[in-house]
């Protein structure tokens, strides 16, 4: 009860800053602006168009994600250690694993809305294809515009994007914001192309360094299994039992770099 | 006595340099009681191991050795956490939180809600005298405001002991002033104050009991009466009916201010014992009208203290 009370405060206190940054305005307008010009790009491609949207629009939705997932993650705990603003709270009736889980959660939760909020304006665009596009055309699509399938990818890139806010967040609590940010979006970008490393023994003759590439390629978390956009475009089939099986993937290893995390802050000292 | 807090040969090493790390020690052995009521200055010169006696205490960062206890219990303990309030030197909040949202969080902390909450909230900014940019976000406030707004967050809980970290630091004369008379109200409700302080004024106007720390080490504790009042520094004897001559025949006239009409303050050393003087002066037709020892100031103590005190390189080992 009074965990969650805690958490809940300093998780709150966390949307409500992130809510006020003009930076996060931005990343939204920009993200909405992006999924709006896909509809003009869209007009270009003639019979592509809502195949064009979808790539565009999931692509903006991701990508403008991991910004707020990197930018705003990274300075969750850093910045509250650099201002001192840490010192007043940790004095307060929270433990230090508490302050950590309130920090993700309130990141989580802002991550939501935006989600919540580019999903819609995808939604919207697609939904004004829909009504305005002759009926032949319509034919030629592999799927309908506003096709809900499309939530599959969106709910597991927000998975991946928690995963994203729980790398940044464990950065945090023990480097610069600078050398966090560098340390998520390589984590990020090799996480893309992790299933390379499982089969790396077929690139080089060295049996070690196949054996490390192994290693790390449990070590980093796959993230290119998040990745369902090409089939939900091209309507190809997304199974619950794969959805099931990666969101769990995902929840694990969150679970993981929290620990870690909470692990490292409960035993830092803040000089 | 009750204890407040009690520190057992707390000490804390950091590593500084950058490749080779060695230790550096910022406090050493501190063994220190607080009772509860008290107003305690916490005093030293910049360097001294102040902010980190009360990291330590706060459990922001680890003792290397010894131990803590605040209210009998470990320091860390969420119960402790309940009944104590802290000021941290320099406090920084949230920029875009408001000084009501931020103290509404920390109140909620406690397990205060809805119209009581509102209501402490309100309380206690009138009370450091935040009026209507209580509705601002923080980023706009200057550093003054952001220190009562420091203050107003250590008390939310109505804590039985209060720990100031330099809480006059970035204040008016005016703030100065409110923040002495707010220690002095949470002192007659009983309350333990605990607060580390450079300036020495503020300790001589509040404190019950003084520590003074040099150095990373405890050089003296005790009632700031105690401290002051066994070093006697020499004697000011006042005397009327005497003319200039007489005091220049008999050397006096160095240290010798007049204060009126035939009416002379004369300051005399330790060593030199004024009733011989007084005598002497008695035989010419002077009148005695005081004599009082010259006592130390807090500030004369303190200089006395830290004066010879170890470089901090010398604290650096290996």
């Amino acid at each position: 009860m009074r965990t969650s009370r805690v958490v809940a405060i300093v998780a709150f206190n966390v949307f409500k800053e992130s809510v006020r940054d003009k930076v996060l305005y931005n990343l939204v307008f920009f993200a909405v602006l992006l999924i709006a010009t896909s509809l003009l790009l869209g007009k270009l491609t003639a019979g592509q168009e809502v195949k064009i949207i979808k790539d565009l629009g999931l692509a903006a939705i991701s990508l403008f994600g991991v910004f707020i997932a990197i930018f705003i993650g990274i300075g969750l705990v850093s910045k509250e250690v650099e201002r001192r603003s840490i010192y007043s709270i940790l004095a307060k009736p929270i433990r230090r694993h508490e302050f950590i889980l309130g920090k993700y959660s309130g990141l989580v939760l802002t991550l939501l809305v935006n989600v919540a909020i580019m999903s819609i304006a995808l939604y919207l665009v697609l939904g004004y294809m829909s009504w305005t596009e002759a009926e032949e055309f319509k034919r030629a699509w592999d799927a309908p515009a506003a096709d809900p399938a499309m939530l599959k990818a969106i709910a597991l890139i927000f998975v991946e994007l928690m995963l994203v806010t729980a790398v940044a967040l464990f950065f945090s609590t023990f480097s610069s914001p600078i050398l966090s940010a560098v340390f998520t979006f390589g984590l990020f970008i090799a996480g893309h192309f992790n299933a390379d490393l499982k089969h790396f023994e077929g690139v080089v003759d060295s049996r070690v360094a196949a054996s490390v590439a192994r290693g790390w390629y449990y070590v980093l978390p796959n993230l290119a299994a998040f990745d369902v956009k090409a089939q939900v475009v091209h309507a190809q089939p997304v199974t619950a039992g794969y959805l099931g099986f990666t969101v769990a993937y995902g929840f694990v290893y969150i679970a993981m770099v929290l620990l870690a995390a909470m692990w490292i802050f409960s035993r830092r000292d803040f000089k | 006595m009750t204890l407040a807090i009690r520190t057992t040969d707390l000490t804390k090493d950091y590593a500084v340099g950058f490749w080779r790390k060695r230790p550096y020690r910022a406090l050493d052995q501190l063994s220190l009681d607080v009772g509860t009521g008290d107003v305690f200055g916490f005093l030293g010169p910049n360097g001294a191991g102040k902010t980190t006696t009360l990291k330590l205490l706060m459990q922001l960062t680890f003792p290397t050795r010894g131990r803590a206890e605040i209210l009998g219990r470990p320091v860390g303990d969420v119960d402790v956490k309940r009944r104590i309030g802290y000021l941290p030197e320099h406090p920084y909040f949230y920029d875009y939180l408001t000084a009501e949202e931020l103290l509404g969080g920390f109140a909620g902390m406690f397990g205060y809600r809805g119209a009581e909450r509102a209501r402490r909230v309100g309380t206690l900014l009138d009370e450091v005298g935040i009026g209507p940019e209580r509705r601002l976000a923080l980023r706009k406030f200057s550093k003054g405001m952001i220190q009562r707004v420091g203050l107003a967050q250590a008390l939310i809980n109505d804590p039985e002991v209060v720990f100031l970290d330099e809480p006059m630091s970035g204040l008016d004369p005016l703030g100065r002033r409110e923040v002495r008379r707010l220690i002095l109200r949470l002192r007659d409700q009983g309350r333990t104050v605990f607060f580390s302080s450079h300036i020495l004024a503020d300790a001589e106007a509040l404190c019950s009991r003084v520590a003074i720390l040099v150095g990373g080490r405890l050089r003296t504790v005790g009632s700031l009466s105690d401290i002051t009042a066994f070093h006697v520094r020499g004697w000011e004897l006042v005397v009327s009916g005497v003319e200039e001559p007489v005091l220049m025949r008999m050397g006096l006239m160095q240290r010798t201010t007049r204060i009126g009409e035939e009416r002379y303050a004369i300051e005399l050393p330790i060593d030199e014992p004024p009733d011989k003087v007084l005598s002497d002066l008695t035989v010419t037709g002077a009148r005695l009208v005081s004599l009082n020892p010259i006592r130390d100031t807090l500030e004369d103590f303190f200089v006395r203290q830290v004066s010879g005190v170890d470089p901090p390189e010398s604290r650096v080992k290996g």
